[in-house]
């Protein structure tokens, strides 16, 4: 008897857990996956097997999928997530990231120093250069009125350009007809395969760094005066302001702490992988994709951190796959679709208990 | 004076390029935010309606059935959001960004199905018409060609006026939804929905169907957008061509305050600014990476000095609920 009461009451609270429906959409998600996959002539079942294979085969697969295709994602995840709090819709993610691995590439080019003086060095660039983007946005939200998400898709492509602009600079390029820069020192990169072999040639101790960015933003939103004022703002921002909240320096910090952590995932990237800026043919997409793993992840920092290794690894096992590697595109998109159909799902269960609780 | 005038005819033929493609997909934004429907989705919307045009005219031959096919396929992707945000309540920004990313994917899988594991289509054998090709040429022969350089071949007015059948499609529709919005019956309850849809519920206005049309439309003309980058400026599809342009389009409805006509202005300020660039790009004395930001900076400044804030329609990115 007690048994069955425990039993209900742990359905009503999976009901009630957004982790559940996540889990529902991402199921849904696979089974439109095995729908197009059939339709291609590929047995579903099969490339399942082998994408999960590849990205489980060896230490070194993992390494792959949950350090160096995830750890961009955190980042950019959390900073949408961050702005999501705030009531922003921080599509500028991807700009933020542009600026940030300029950055870090500059200084980490042409700034000598010791590692344990050059890493921090880079890092601080380009934290400076997120916020500062970020920041900007918000100050022309604030000052002239501009709408924010105008002004970050426009933002979006000047990072775009300027980076391809610093790029080419004579000095800055690598030269002989290549469209990359110079790489950065020995002393700016923070790849640890070297000391731990087993790893993918890729893996960086930045993965550390953005699980303590997980915890630091976990913190700051649900444990201090600032996370309250943000949250504040975003539920309602007359009420705030009524309650002697400074909206506007509200908006501004968050863009600009949004601006970091985007911009940190940049700079990451370019000390961790690629050692340097390549021209653009097209966006990357880390910024638009940190709103998709946003989503997932629930706008919660531990969610995002979940949604975007799950993100990564996907992508990693998409690399390796004998069907197309759009097929992970589809898979995703149906499971942000489900993710956002959900709150009807939700919300009729909910529905029910109330009617059944008033009679 | 006359090579100023070529100058100017190369610029805006660059112009008249550009822009039909951001105002399709501009006009099909400003129908769905006009009825409180946030479209982030117009970006996914283009590349399917660009895939889609590409691969129909591919295989039809027929540029104008490529044309309404990629209409149609934008139209698919647009109920799917009128389903999830209107029916289902959903939040309408992770709605359209889901679509984005099934669409996008969707147009590669397609694409590599069809056309043997290349994300790139053939080139469709035949574009949409230019309507005028050859009238000034005619014009010039004909009046005794006193009439000076303006007519000749590549001449001003040839630059100009010769464009594809799509530029002016984009340009007529803009009276046309102007025409909807503001003057006709469903154009009311169509503004009244996107700001105050419990009134107009209770004026007996469906509030559903209202946002369902208006967002199928949006999708119906992003489409159109997308397959005008295909069948016109260029002849195939990629993946990479659509890319950022359903954003751009987003932001002239901002820029245009939610006003056809407003976003017609926002798209022609990009279209020109590229223009700008192609003629600026080839002197060489400017790096053209700078150049190509031009367009986004004009818009930030216009934006800052003369646009101020944009009057968003009230109920804009909210579910409508009955209340009981």
């Amino acid at each position: 008897m007690k048994n069955s009461i425990n039993t209900k009451r742990f359905i009503e609270k999976l009901q009630e857990s957004a982790f559940t429906y996540t889990l529902i959409s991402i199921i849904i998600g696979f089974i439109v996956g095995a729908i197009a996959l059939l339709i291609a002539g590929y047995n579903p079942i099969e490339s399942y097997g082998k994408l999960f294979g590849v990205i489980f085969r060896s230490t070194k697969n993992i390494s792959y999928s949950f350090i160096e295709y995830s750890v961009p994602y955190i980042l950019t995840g959390l900073s949408v997530a961050f702005a999501f709090k705030t009531g922003v819709f921080n599509i500028g993610a991807e700009g933020q990231y542009v600026m940030g691995s300029v950055a870090a590439m500059l200084v980490g080019a042409f700034v000598k120093a010791p590692a344990y003086i050059h890493i921090p060095l880079c890092i601080i660039a380009a934290l400076a250069a997120g916020a500062l983007w970020g920041g900007l946005v918000g100050f022309l939200k604030i000052r002239f009125g501009a709408h924010e998400v105008l002004c970050m898709i426009m933002f979006n492509w000047i990072a775009y350009y300027f980076s391809n602009f610093i790029v080419n600079l004579d000095g800055v390029n690598v030269g002989g007809g290549k469209t990359w820069s110079v790489p950065i020192a020995d002393t700016a990169k923070i790849t640890i395969s070297d000391w731990l072999p087993g790893l993918s040639p890729k893996a960086h101790f930045g993965v550390f760094i953005a699980l303590i960015c997980v915890v630091v933003i976990y913190y700051i939103i649900n444990r201090t005066t600032l996370g309250f004022k943000l949250k504040a703002v975003g539920f309602n921002r007359s009420a705030a302001e009524y309650a002697g909240i400074n909206a506007n320096g509200s908006v501004l910090t968050a863009l600009s702490i949004s601006g970091m952590l985007a911009s940190l995932a940049g700079a990451l990237q370019v000390m961790g992988v690629t050692y340097k800026v390549s021209q653009f043919a097209g966006q990357e997409g880390y910024g638009f994709q940190g709103i998709t793993v946003a989503l997932i992840g629930g706008t919660n920092p531990f969610g995002v951190l979940l949604g975007a290794e799950f993100f990564g690894a996907m992508k990693f096992g998409g690399t390796r796959f004998d069907a197309p590697s759009e097929i992970v595109d589809i898979i995703m998109g149906c499971i942000v679709l489900c993710i956002a159909i959900s709150s009807l799902l939700r919300m009729m269960i909910s529905s029910n208990k109330k009617n059944k609780g008033g009679v | 004076m006359d090579q100023l005038l070529k100058t100017l005819g190369i610029v805006l033929n660059a112009t008249l390029m550009y822009t039909p493609p951001l105002l399709f997909a501009a006009l099909g934004s400003c129908c769905s935010e006009k009825s409180g429907v946030i479209n982030i989705g117009i970006e996914g919307m283009m590349t399917i309606g660009a895939f889609t045009g590409a691969a129909v005219g591919y295989f039809s031959g027929d540029p104008w059935l490529a044309f309404l096919c990629a209409g149609l396929a934008g139209m698919v992707f647009a109920l799917i959001h009128g389903f999830a945000c209107i029916t289902c309540k959903a939040d309408q920004t992770i709605s359209g960004t889901a679509i984005n990313f099934l669409a996008s994917g969707i147009a590669v899988y397609v694409c590599r199905l069809l056309f043997a594991g290349n994300t790139e289509t053939h080139p469709v054998p035949n574009k949409l018409p230019r309507i005028f090709n050859g009238l000034f040429e005619w014009c010039n022969a004909n009046l005794g060609g006193k009439w000076g350089e303006a007519f000749a071949k590549n001449g001003f007015l040839d630059n100009v006026f010769n464009t594809y059948a799509s530029a002016y499609i984009a340009f007529i529709l803009v009276l046309v939804i102007w025409f909807i919005f503001y003057k006709t019956r469903f154009g009311l309850r169509l503004r009244a929905v996107g700001e105050h849809p419990q009134a107009a519920d209770t004026l007996g206005v469906n509030v559903s169907l209202v946002r369902y049309i208006c967002v199928a439309l949006s999708g119906f003309l992003a489409g159109l957008g997308g397959a005008s980058i295909t069948l016109a400026t260029v002849s195939v599809y990629r993946p990479s061509i659509v890319i950022g342009q359903g954003f751009i389009a987003i932001a002239a409805v901002i820029f245009g305050k939610f006003k056809p006509q407003g976003a017609m202005l926002g798209c022609i300020l990009f279209g020109f600014c590229n223009g700008l660039k192609v003629v600026v790009g080839s002197s060489g004395s400017i790096p053209v990476n700078i150049i190509s930001m031009i367009p986004y900076v004009v818009t930030i400044i216009a934006l800052i000095l003369f646009v101020g804030k944009a009057h968003v329609p009230a109920a804009n990115g909210k579910p409508y609920i009955k209340s009981k």
